[in-house]
């Protein structure tokens, strides 16, 4: 090609660069993100066809709601009973698919009192659109 | 010239014919049926989420297996076929050959698809495109899911068929006189789409089998039950569909590199380019596939390994945008309407790209993932580049193969209305997504927004039908009525229509 070709490899480069700068800041805060701070408390999340059940440290089962402490930090250990289901509380950026077969870890730290939708985000049949909980942050326990 | 439709011939002869623009109209007439059906589905979706509750389809059921329908329609039995159509009319004349180098294996592999169109509407499966085990094997209603992946068994045969087709014609079939580097880029597209089928569709195909056995209760590679791994199927899934984007993109991106010099009436800004991007982005598109899968509980080096894979394939898509912007830039544009269709499409997909880098980067992921953003994005590609393309291409064909022309002004509206519609539906999906409805959802709860953001997609999905009406009537009516077209200059651009390599069919 007899013309100058300049501007397309400064165009490149401009993208290259855009793109380091992406996964560098991503990999950064995805590292901070799944550090699970110490003491977490855990919390047993069962998804099954169309209903979430919920098993706390104290052995306390919850069916559909979950109740949790302003300020303390919980790990969610997620698994399924049937099919694939993805547990979410998208105001917290929770989450993380519930699959027969493993158990799958992600953890967050409700800092205001307040209620939160809990939806499941893959699909699993039927009642999937229905297959939604509540999340109640509540004041700490003395 | 080869013109189709000019004189009239018994269908027969067209359907039994071996001929590669004969199979070129069968696939175009095919997948242009096909898009009018999961287009109307389309429609079902959006009217039955225009407001929370049922309204007009009864069921969840019903609507699972709609979208599934869909989904699969549009991808299988649209966007391919129509790249085979085009593929088929146009890469043996720009490599200077007679035909296909296969002509009957052409001919079987076109005639492989009414029937596993015909087993997916039969069946109606509702397992999502995806199929996703162990839902697929343990819940999902059969006959519908068996048929379903039956149907798809045999698209994939036919797409294997159609790529060793392409590869052959293209490598060994050019005129001697042509070197590999003299082929235009849209048969550069078809190369590298075919050969990213070849290496890709046998992974599916061996997992499609696996899910078969498994609903059969005679494996168990996906049943936990039975000891096996739903993520298994979601690696071998995705080692296919991941670079399968990019076999329904090039092809689109190749069409666009026959309008946008045409139009803008200069030689394309770098053809070296536009074949380095080719080949790089069928490499990389193999390097991305788990970013389906970040919140299946991946490691963070997974994960890494895969947004780094997936972020390797944005400068190979910025050089194409790059090419067509220089192509354009000081040409002397003509806004016809193949045009339109074109600069609109590289508008949205660098739209859709843009949306990708924020999928890939691994936290915000788990804001997107699974929900309407997603819907919204992908959806950009494949109705905003893909759908675009290709119709600025069936304009752009339109002459040449009925030897009439449309109706411009119809054509412009049909843009014009398209693009609006596009843009309303699919960056409201987005927005909708970041509010955080799923995907995939018959029915959702009164939440403000959410009935605001489906509403204006349901408007946008309604304006894009009535411009496809239109679409309709005017490819129907202009076939027969439409004025003859100067085939020397059917757009009035100056130089011959076909520029590259036009060269009379002997057989013809």
């Amino acid at each position: 090609m007899a013309h100058s070709n300049w501007p397309e490899w400064i165009y490149v480069g401009v993208v290259i660069a855009l793109m380091c700068w992406v996964g560098a800041e991503a990999w950064e805060a995805e590292r901070l993100v799944e550090h699970v701070p110490e003491g977490a408390e855990i919390i047993k999340v069962t998804g099954q066809q169309w209903f979430w059940t919920f098993e706390h440290e104290d052995g306390t089962k919850e069916i559909g709601e979950l109740h949790v402490e302003k300020g303390k930090a919980y790990k969610f250990e997620i698994h399924s009973k049937d099919v694939n289901h993805s547990f979410n509380i998208h105001d917290y950026v929770v989450l993380m698919d519930a699959i027969p077969g493993r158990v799958n870890t992600v953890w967050f730290a409700p800092d205001a009192v307040g209620e939160h939708d809990i939806q499941c985000r893959e699909y699993c049949g039927l009642i999937h659109y229905n297959m939604r909980g509540t999340l109640i942050v509540e004041e700490p326990h003395s | 010239m080869v013109l189709e439709l000019q004189k009239p011939r018994p269908i027969w002869q067209i359907m039994f014919s071996t001929h590669h623009t004969d199979v070129g109209l069968l696939y175009l007439i095919m997948s242009l049926g096909f898009l009018f059906l999961g287009g109307a589905l389309a429609l079902a979706i959006r009217a039955e989420l225009f407001l929370p509750g049922a309204q007009i389809i009864g069921d969840a059921m019903t609507f699972n297996r709609i979208f599934t329908v869909h989904g699969t329609t549009l991808i299988f039995l649209f966007i391919i076929p129509f790249a085979s159509a085009v593929g088929n009319y146009f890469v043996p004349i720009m490599v200077r050959y007679k035909d296909m180098a296969y002509p009957k294996l052409n001919a079987i592999a076109f005639w492989m698809i009414p029937p596993s169109g015909a087993l997916i509407w039969l069946g109606f499966a509702d397992f999502t495109w995806y199929a996703t085990p162990p839902y697929s094997i343990i819940s999902a209603p059969g006959p519908a899911a068996d048929m379903w992946i039956f149907g798809l068994k045999i698209l994939g045969i036919s797409s294997v068929l159609g790529s060793i087709n392409f590869v052959v014609t293209i490598l060994k079939c050019k005129h001697p006189d042509m070197s590999i580097g003299q082929v235009p880029l849209l048969a550069w597209s078809f190369l590298s789409s075919s050969l990213i089928i070849l290496v890709a569709i046998p992974t599916f195909a061996a997992a499609l089998l696996m899910l078969l056995t498994d609903r059969l209760g005679v494996t168990g590679f996906f049943n936990p039950a039975m000891g096996g791994d739903p993520i298994a199927y979601a690696h071998l899934f995705w080692f296919t569909f991941h670079p399968e984007v990019y076999v329904l993109v090039i092809p689109a991106i190749g069409m666009m590199y026959e309008i946008i010099p045409r139009f803008s009436r200069k030689p394309i800004h770098s053809y070296g380019s536009g074949i380095f991007a080719f080949v790089l982005l069928s490499i990389v598109g193999f390097s991305s596939w788990a970013h389906h899968m970040y919140a299946t509980g991946m490691s963070f080096t997974e994960k890494t390994v895969f947004m780094v894979g997936t972020l390797a394939a944005v400068p190979a898509s910025a050089l194409h945008v790059f090419n067509f912007v220089a192509t354009m830039w000081n040409g002397r544009i003509r806004f016809s309407t193949p045009m339109m269709w074109a600069v609109g499409g590289i508008a949205l997909f660098f739209s859709a790209g843009a949306g990708g880098v924020a999928n890939a980067a691994m936290p915000l992921d788990f804001t997107t993932h699974d929900t309407y953003w997603v819907v919204g994005h992908f959806h950009l590609f494949v109705m905003g580049t893909i759908a675009f393309g290709s119709i600025g291409y069936l304009y752009y064909m339109y002459p040449y193969v009925t030897g009439r022309m449309y109706n411009e002004a119809m054509g412009k509206v049909h843009f014009v209305m398209s693009f609006i519609g596009t843009v309303l539906v699919f960056f409201t999906q987005h927005v909708l997504g970041l509010y955080g409805m799923p995907r995939r959802i018959f029915d959702y709860p009164p939440i403000p927004e959410w009935i605001a953001m489906n509403q204006i997609a349901s408007i946008g999905a309604m304006i894009i039908g009535v411009s496809m009406v239109i679409f309709l009537v005017n490819m129907v009516y202009s076939s027969g009525k439409g004025k003859p077209a100067n085939p020397e200059d059917p757009f009035g651009v100056g130089g011959k229509y076909y520029y590259p390599f036009e060269a009379k069919n002997p057989s013809h």
